[in-house]
């Protein structure tokens, strides 16, 4: 609880101020506008705290909102220009390409003694991901029930992030690269690829999908003039999944021991490898699924410039919710209240009026701020705690 | 003599918020002196030596250099008097040369650029006084750790050190690399330099001091002349009591066959397979000279560095471990080496801690049992005498002996039949050490098949019921509890056939 004290703080004291100062900014529009906004980025902010708990950082998570939004949108609602099935095509060639990298590492790793994964069940990775690639090569001809379609395409395109996390996971423990490296690769790598399967043509789901843009666009009536977003139920679904997992189950218990110390964690009969993999796949997941969300809500996706940055507002989020980029610190609901004082921050620029142009370096001063802040509060704690110990030697 | 003493410490007290950590210490010391400063941890040694090194500055009290007062309020003012403190840890940077690290900080300079010449004839200099032997253009990460303490030396007398003040340096050194460590200290007294020489090997500190000084709960607790440096005094004046010599072991008769290596090849080590047994109610010591492949020879047992070869059996099973999972799974433990390291998660709580290993066992369906984890850590504490405030205090604040405890209440709390022990007293004072001897007994004779190492011979000799010799990563040999005396040991430790009678 301690810890998202701060946080809350600042959050109470930037909405405070904003409201003080101007009043358009408690408006029913407006604050359900920012909760439908700290709710999107929010779910990105959770993945990433994952993540950040091992000790890793993410840096592929715009990219991904990017490729997820744009292969989602495509296949949906697919623009004429484009050869029937293509985007199938590319959905396939991509997966099947991801599983034989995959299959790849594992089986270098095996060989290096990394890993002991039984050689049967690379082989089937493998055989899976080849399968995968030719699937794409009759892909045109490929047909769902119309019923069947949208649910398998949002799974399918929830499945293409999933693997995107364990590929991550995989090159991180199993050839032993930095997260740092390995994420900013993936950042360059998805948004290419994602220009090239979209032939950096715009995207979008048209007027049609009303039911399914619910989920991003709709709203609850609470009240007779409020109503909550959609996007916040999901947020908080996934918000109370995760702080379960991170706090009431061993996964996130060896997370959060690993993150600290690997090699004692190791030690203790942990296969630490796979908790890490674990860790980049929730956050590739939660970034799917976000991916899906914005793309319904904006709905006119460019190539080149969906989710661009939104990795570093996530990782600023669970920085300032009291996420340590040392490893082994985190709390859920601090990520949570972090991703809205971002997304406050934003709104206050606009609804006082100051310069648009100023926007990067107040929210920047802003967290710099923060992080000082708690961090001289830690030390006067730790000095305190010092000296009560002193007091009374356990 | 009328000269005044080098170095004089009178009725120095510091105080922390709520702790007296020093209070009104006095000590001498002479020119060209070895003075031991020996206390349990906690006694207020290393404050003192803080004191005297400007790392910290004490409330009340003076230090005096030459007979005059000397403010000693940085480490610079330390050093211009010529005090320099070596810590316990090396502070040498691995990537840089050994001329870059004795002259960090003072490069000699020309023109505003690093003068390497004239840097790497002084430090060959300077080196060739602490009498080491390699080029000063090699990384100081591919030197054996007890050279790099002779680096660490020859960085402070290459400050013109008049008092080097030493923080246990042979914690990590071979017994080889010991004896030349003492020649250069030896050497460093004739030619004037004085020594504070802080350590819980009694046995160097009789070895090699003029005079100890005992602290005790930051007080001054007594003081031993050259000829009366023995091992009970010193004890006394530290734990204030009389123990008894040393640990009192009672032989068990051992049970059938808990773990046994065939013909494993350690990963790295000597081509030659090793085989060994260890019975049920039996304690097995692993002695050898530091870098004789023991260390190695665990973790592969443990599953770190997985046998290239051979066969593993854990009470008369075949396994096979090629992670610590697996090596947990089959009924072992492991205390290691490093417990900062490999031993505990700092940052997280007591109760953490112990419950890491068995968190999976007592889970519902991954779900984190907290009733049942409060409760095991709350025995173990109560069990083990773990001294802790309650199981929620973070570990990196308990002592060292108290660590360790809670490394071994990690396994205990699952009941392994094989504990591998690397180490296990390492730095920890002499109360901890034996409640540690006590319940590595208590567990042998409990069933548990008991497998350690140490490097502290009275250890060896005092708790093992039979001991295995490794020298360069071969087994040299076996000693049984009626053969076991410090020569033999040595004998194999260092090649020598045994002599047998």
């Amino acid at each position: 609880m301690k810890k998202i004290l701060g946080i809350t703080t600042l959050l109470i004291v930037v909405v405070a101020a904003t409201a003080a100062l101007s009043p358009n900014f408690l408006t029913a529009y407006n604050v359900q506008n920012i909760i439908r906004w700290s709710a999107l980025f929010g779910i990105l902010s959770v993945g990433v705290a994952f993540v950040i708990v091992t000790g890793g950082i993410d840096l592929s998570i715009g990219s991904v909102v990017g490729l997820v939004g744009c292969t989602l949108a495509m296949l949906l609602n697919p623009i004429d220009e484009r050869p029937p099935g293509w985007a199938w095509k590319s959905v396939f060639q991509i997966q099947g390409c991801i599983a034989i990298v995959a299959a790849v590492i594992w089986g270098l790793a095996r060989f290096y003694g990394r890993s002991r994964g039984s050689g049967r069940r690379l082989l089937w990775l493998g055989l899976a991901g080849a399968a995968l690639f030719a699937a794409g090569r009759y892909a045109p001809g490929f047909d769902l029930p119309a019923w069947l379609h949208l649910p398998f395409v949002v799974l399918w395109v929830l499945a293409l992030s999933l693997q995107i996390g364990l590929l991550h996971g995989l090159l991180i423990t199993k050839i032993g690269l930095q997260p740092f490296v390995v994420t900013l690769c993936g950042l360059l790598f998805y948004r290419g690829l994602t220009r090239w399967v979209a032939a950096d043509q715009t995207q979008g789901f048209g007027s049609g999908f009303t039911g399914l843009r619910k989920l991003a666009t709709g709203k609850l009536p609470l009240t007779d003039d409020f109503a909550l977003p959609v996007p916040a139920i999901a947020l908080a679904v996934l918000a109370i999944l995760s702080g379960v997992l991170l706090n009431k189950t061993i996964f996130g218990r060896y997370m959060l021991a690993l993150g600290r110390n690997e090699t004692a964690t190791r030690y203790s009969g942990i296969d630490t490898d796979r908790y890490v993999i674990l860790a980049y796949a929730i956050c590739s997941l939660l970034a799917g699924i976000g991916g899906i969300l914005f793309a319904l809500d904006i709905n006119s996706i460019q190539p080149s410039g969906h989710g661009n940055f939104y990795e570093l507002y996530a990782i600023a989020a669970a920085v300032l919710g009291g996420c340590s980029l040392r490893g082994g610190e985190g709390s859920i609901l601090g990520v949570v209240i972090g991703a809205a004082v971002m997304r406050v921050l934003y709104n206050a620029i606009n609804v006082l009026g100051i310069p648009t142009q100023l926007e990067f370096a107040i929210i920047g001063l802003v967290i710099l701020g923060g992080v000082i802040a708690d961090e001289l509060v830690k030390r006067l704690a730790a000095k305190r705690r010092a000296a009560r110990q002193a007091r009374d030697p356990a | 003599m009328s000269r005044a003493p080098l170095l004089e410490v009178r009725g120095v007290s510091k105080r922390f918020p709520g702790v007296l950590a020093l209070d009104r210490v006095s000590l001498s010391l002479g020119h060209g002196e070895i003075l031991a400063v020996i206390g349990e941890n906690g006694a207020g040694k290393s404050t003192l030596m803080k004191v005297l090194a400007g790392v910290q500055h004490q409330d009340k009290g003076d230090v005096l250099v030459d007979g005059e007062p000397a403010a000693i309020d940085s480490v610079n003012a330390a050093y211009d008097r010529g005090i320099v403190l070596i810590h316990q840890e090396l502070n040498l940077c691995g990537n840089l040369d050994v001329a870059s690290n004795v002259y960090l900080g003072r490069e000699p300079r020309r023109h505003g650029l690093i003068d390497h010449k004239t840097m790497r004839t002084q430090a060959q200099a300077c080196i060739a006084k602490v009498g080491l032997d390699v080029k000063v253009s090699t990384l100081v990460e591919r030197l054996p750790i007890g050279r790099q303490q002779l680096v660490e030396i020859a960085k402070a007398l290459s400050v013109d050190a008049r008092v080097l003040i030493m923080d246990e340096p042979t914690s990590s050194l071979s017994t080889r690399e010991t004896e030349t460590l003492f020649a250069v200290i030896e050497d460093l007294c004739a030619s004037g330099v004085s020594i504070v020489y802080i350590s819980h090997r009694l046995a160097e500190v009789k070895r090699l001091a003029h005079r100890v000084v005992v602290l005790r709960d930051g007080h001054n607790a007594g003081e031993l002349a050259r000829d009366e440096i023995e091992h009970d005094a010193m004890v006394r004046l530290m734990v204030g009591r009389d123990v008894s010599q040393f640990y009192a072991r009672k032989p068990h008769e051992p049970g059938a066959v808990a773990l046994e290596a065939e013909d494993i090849v350690v990963p790295g080590g000597a081509p030659e397979p090793i085989s060994l047994r260890v019975h049920a109610r039996e304690i097995v010591g692993i002695a050898g000279l530091v870098g004789a492949g023991r260390s190695e020879l665990i973790e592969t047992l443990f599953g770190v560095t997985p046998a290239v070869r051979g066969h593993l059996r854990v009470g008369g099973t075949d396994v096979r471990i090629s992670s610590p999972k697996d090596a947990i799974a089959a009924g072992l433990a492991l205390v290691p080496e490093d417990r900062k390291q490999s031993g505990l998660v700092l940052e997280m709580a007591v109760r953490e801690n112990v419950s890491l290993p068995s968190l999976e066992r007592e889970a519902r369906r991954a779900f984190i049992d907290k009733r049942a984890e409060r409760e095991v850590a709350g025995r173990m504490i109560a069990d083990l005498g773990i001294k802790t405030r309650d199981d929620r205090q973070v570990v990196k604040d308990l002592s060292g002996g108290n660590q360790q405890k809670v490394v071994l209440a990690k396994w205990l709390a699952l009941a392994p039949r094989v504990l591998l022990l690397d180490e296990p007293t390492r730095g920890i004072d002499i109360g901890a050490k034996h409640e540690i001897y006590a319940l590595m007994e208590r567990l042998a004779a409990d069933g548990v098949a008991v497998l350690f190492i140490s490097s502290e011979m009275e250890e060896i000799l005092g708790i093992s019921d039979r001991v295995l010799v490794m020298h360069e990563g071969r087994i040299a040999g076996e000693l049984g509890r009626g053969e076991l005396d410090e020569e033999a040991v040595m004998q194999l430790a260092t090649g020598g056939q045994p002599a047998r009678t």
